[in-house]
């Protein structure tokens, strides 16, 4: 489509484009410019600030490592909790009793209603109040606790996009072979839907990696965005080094499961054994179901 | 029982809220809609720009660009956005945080309504003799955009939730407020239900209405 | 076939998730347990690790500071040999719990006195006695008393006494920033967007004395409340409270207990109380 919305550039066009493209450089330019003139007026570029993280290994091993390896258990634990939650929620909005269909979706459209960080709060506060876990352990459970609720409802509707978007035929197909519903869902349905989520799934990391870092802003969680605190206490409070640092790293990380993400999906697109069917990830609900062509909703859930 | 309940205090909360998510919205659209314009167009740097902020946006956590906002732009550079007391300051940073995280997801979502339009159309506006800013504004904008109210909507109720991580700089919305809440009395439940339900009176009509509109306005073909 | 080996290889990524979740986990629990045992052993002690002068952890790993350096002379004088030392974050809000759980078994880390926490942990002490005060740039002189903050740009850390003090007894119409931690503040403060950062004076003592900031900032001086710093520990474990006490007031007539101050508080010029007796504790 893109292609189609211009035509082949003549020379009067080609002129245009370039003064464009001038112009576009040269506001970009002056733009970059303020800011670094910005950063160095201030002082933050000074070598001091930034030469920790270029001349040692001790920033990366002291304190990004020991965040970074939090943010990752968190993440791991989140989606390993929340998968099979997610497959329980999203087969029961599709059971034949109305009541399992109603309870299932009630649950699922309530956590999604709610903001991820009102859950970690409420999780937060109960833990303290109600149980006796151990105070360091505690933040991570409210995390995980709330990562979990919601990134469950979400999963449940990928879970139960992903079936659906299989050809009715499987089902009647089973059914004349006389499977039972459970069968059916066992044998038939969820081992050819699984291939569909994959790609939404492996999306939905995405946003379970970021918003663990709600967790260190207002939970005391120590992820990877709180290493920053003790981090710039040490190094004179070279803040926008060590935020620049750290964005980075989350930078690189989800890049590399976005593209993991991507690479399935082509991967399964062209796959001959499967339906071709891909389910996208639209966290925050209304997930287009089959293959091509589709519309990709990424809404940014998130914080 | 309700005794933690300042009827004021809460609606204030939710206001501030209510107020990040318009201001954000409006923005984002804007934005956004200017992104999609550079991620389609002929003009090769301009594509570029265009992919690789979505795609920078995209993966850093909301939290990060927040406090990025006043401890960058704010604290270092000297931005106010033409604010002189800090709730004023914070709330506009935080709306230029959430423009800048979620036109990244407007742009996505516009980018896959403008492929869901015929080519045929985009063919014939150019057989008229249309630029390509005229091909976008006159033809395939306005089918584009009634294709993707649904993942619009979607955006909007991930934005309206996502307004709860500018407690993370002191603006005092609905998570902050209840943050205060949970710490100073005991009835836990019934704070995060108060809450709960806040949210939910934001985001379910958000969804409900603009579900209606999308079948309202949706092209049929 | 392709499909199978995409399933299986995001099987496998999964569980090697698990497994390294497993192993962190594991690794937790180990240290934990040293934080029950008895002389001999592991001593496990609550510090703060991102306070400059009361308790940092340094690029090294290891730990600086004054609440550090009273931590490990009060240690030493229990038995404990230096290398049986482990140092355990403990934030503000999960002190008590983690004294009542027995997850550490004492705590110093700027840790006041007041009758709310003596209803849940004893303290021993005080070793210190600190005030609120506020940092301010060294070329600021236009805050003289308390109530000259009114209209002007303090910070602090979110949910924190001493902003509350501020705003409700001080100086009503000062403004509020609030953020994580105490080094964001100062970034505000450097670049003069923000007026004066508040909290107690031997932290902000400690920020004050780092090298990237000498010169750069002063303390007002203010004696804006009291607070005694005092070594929190199990409620009605009077033995080790006894022996913690006795090795404070060793540790203020050797002479240990002044070097501490000079070498973390020293070179921000800060005019530290002298050394507060035991049980003494100034409202």
């Amino acid at each position: 489509m893109t292609s189609v919305l211009y035509d082949a550039q003549g020379p009067s066009a080609k002129r245009r484009n370039l003064l464009y493209t001038a112009l576009f450089l040269a506001a970009s330019a002056v733009v970059v410019w303020w800011v670094y003139d910005g950063l160095n007026s201030k002082g933050q570029l000074d070598w001091v600030k930034w030469e920790p993280f270029f001349t040692s290994s001790q920033p990366y091993v002291t304190y990004i490592w020991p965040g970074l390896q939090n943010t990752l258990t968190a993440a791991a634990l989140a989606l390993v909790i929340a998968l099979p939650l997610g497959a329980f929620f999203g087969i029961a909005r599709l059971s034949d009793h109305w009541w399992v269909r109603g309870i299932a979706g009630t649950v699922v459209e309530f956590f999604r209603a709610i903001p991820v960080l009102i859950l970690m709060l409420f999780a937060n506060q109960a833990y303290s109040d109600f149980t006796d876990i151990d105070s360091d352990m505690r933040p991570l459970y409210a995390v995980v606790t709330g990562l979990v609720l919601y990134n469950a409802s979400v999963l449940a509707e990928i879970v139960r996009a992903g079936i659906q978007s299989l050809p009715t035929g499987q089902t009647d197909a089973a059914k004349a072979i006389g499977m039972r519903k459970g069968q059916t869902m066992r044998y038939v349905l969820l081992p050819q839907s699984v291939t569909a989520m994959l790609p939404a799934i492996v999306s939905q990391l995405v946003v379970i990696v970021k918003d663990t870092a709600l967790g260190g802003a207002m939970l005391t969680f120590s992820e990877l965005l709180a290493s920053v605190r003790p981090m710039s206490a040490n190094y004179g409070a070279n803040n926008i080094a060590s935020f620049t640092v750290v964005a980075l790293i989350f930078i690189a990380l989800n890049f590399a499961l976005t593209s993991f993400a991507s690479w399935l999906e082509r991967k399964l697109r062209r796959g001959k054994k499967s339906t071709g069917a891909v389910v996208h990830a639209g966290p925050g609900g209304g997930l287009e179901t089959i293959g091509p062509p589709t519309i990709h909703t990424d809404d940014g859930q998130s914080g | 029982m309700f005794d933690f309940l300042d009827m004021n205090e809460l609606l204030g909360a939710f206001w501030v809220t209510v107020k990040l998510t318009v201001y954000s919205a409006l923005g984002s659209l804007i934005w956004g809609t200017m992104l999609a314009g550079m991620r389609v167009g002929p003009i090769p740097l301009m594509r570029g720009f265009g992919t690789v902020y979505v795609n920078v946006v995209r993966n850093i956590p909301l939290t990060v660009i927040i406090v990025f906002t006043s401890l960058g732009l704010y604290s270092t550079l000297g931005i106010a956005l033409g604010g002189d007391t800090i709730p004023v300051i914070n709330f506009r940073l935080a709306v230029l945080g959430l423009i800048a995280y979620t036109s990244a997801f407007v742009c996505e979502a516009l980018r896959s309504g403008i492929n869901t339009v015929p080519v045929g159309q985009a063919e014939a506006a150019r057989a008229l003799g249309l630029s390509f800013t005229q091909v976008l504004r006159l033809i395939v904008l306005p089918q584009a955009f009634r294709s993707v109210v649904n993942p619009m909507a979607n955006v909007l109720i991930a934005l309206t939730k996502n307004t709860t991580v500018a407690s993370a700089i002191g603006v005092a919305e609905a998570a902050y407020l209840m943050k205060g809440l949970i710490e100073e009395y005991a009835a836990l439940l019934l704070i995060a239900g108060v809450f709960a339900l806040g949210f939910i009176c934001l985001t379910l009509p958000t969804g409900l209405i603009l579900g209606w509109v999308s079948k309202k306005v949706a092209v049929k073909r | 076939m392709k499909l199978r080996k995409v399933t299986a290889a995001s099987a496998a990524v999964l569980s090697l998730a698990l497994a390294a979740t497993a192993c962190g986990s594991g690794k937790k629990k180990d240290d934990a347990a040293g934080g029950g045992s008895e002389a001999g052993g592991k001593i496990t002690i609550g510090i703060k690790i991102d306070q400059p002068g009361i308790g940092l952890k340094t690029p090294d790993g290891s730990y600086t500071g004054f609440d550090v350096d009273v931590a490990t002379y009060v240690a030493k004088e229990l038995g404990y040999k230096e290398s049986d030392i482990v140092f355990k974050e403990t934030k503000s809000a999960d002190r008590e719990t983690a004294i009542e759980r027995g997850d550490v078994k004492f705590i110093a880390a700027s840790y006041s006195i007041n009758d709310e926490r003596l209803q849940k942990v004893d303290f021993a002490g005080p070793y210190l006695l600190a005030h609120q005060d506020i940092l301010v740039r060294a070329d600021d002189d236009s805050i003289k008393d308390p109530k000259d903050l009114n209209g002007k740009k303090l910070c602090s850390v979110t949910g924190s006494t001493s902003a509350k003090n501020v705003k409700e007894k001080l100086a009503p119409k000062a403004q509020l920033q609030e953020y994580g931690g105490y080094s964001e503040c100062l970034t505000g403060l450097e670049n003069k967007v923000i007026d004066a950062l508040t909290t107690d004076d031997s932290i902000l003592a400690g920020y004050a004395a780092q090298e990237a900031f000498k010169g750069k900032f002063k303390l007002a001086g203010f004696r804006m409340s009291n607070e005694n710093y005092g070594i929190g520990l199990k409620k009605g474990d009077a033995d080790l409270k006894k022996k913690i006490n006795a090795a404070l007031e060793k540790m203020v007539k050797d002479g240990s207990w002044d070097k501490a101050v000079e070498a973390n508080f020293g070179p921000a010029g800060y005019k530290n109380e002298p050394a507060p007796k035991i049980g003494n504790i100034v409202k």
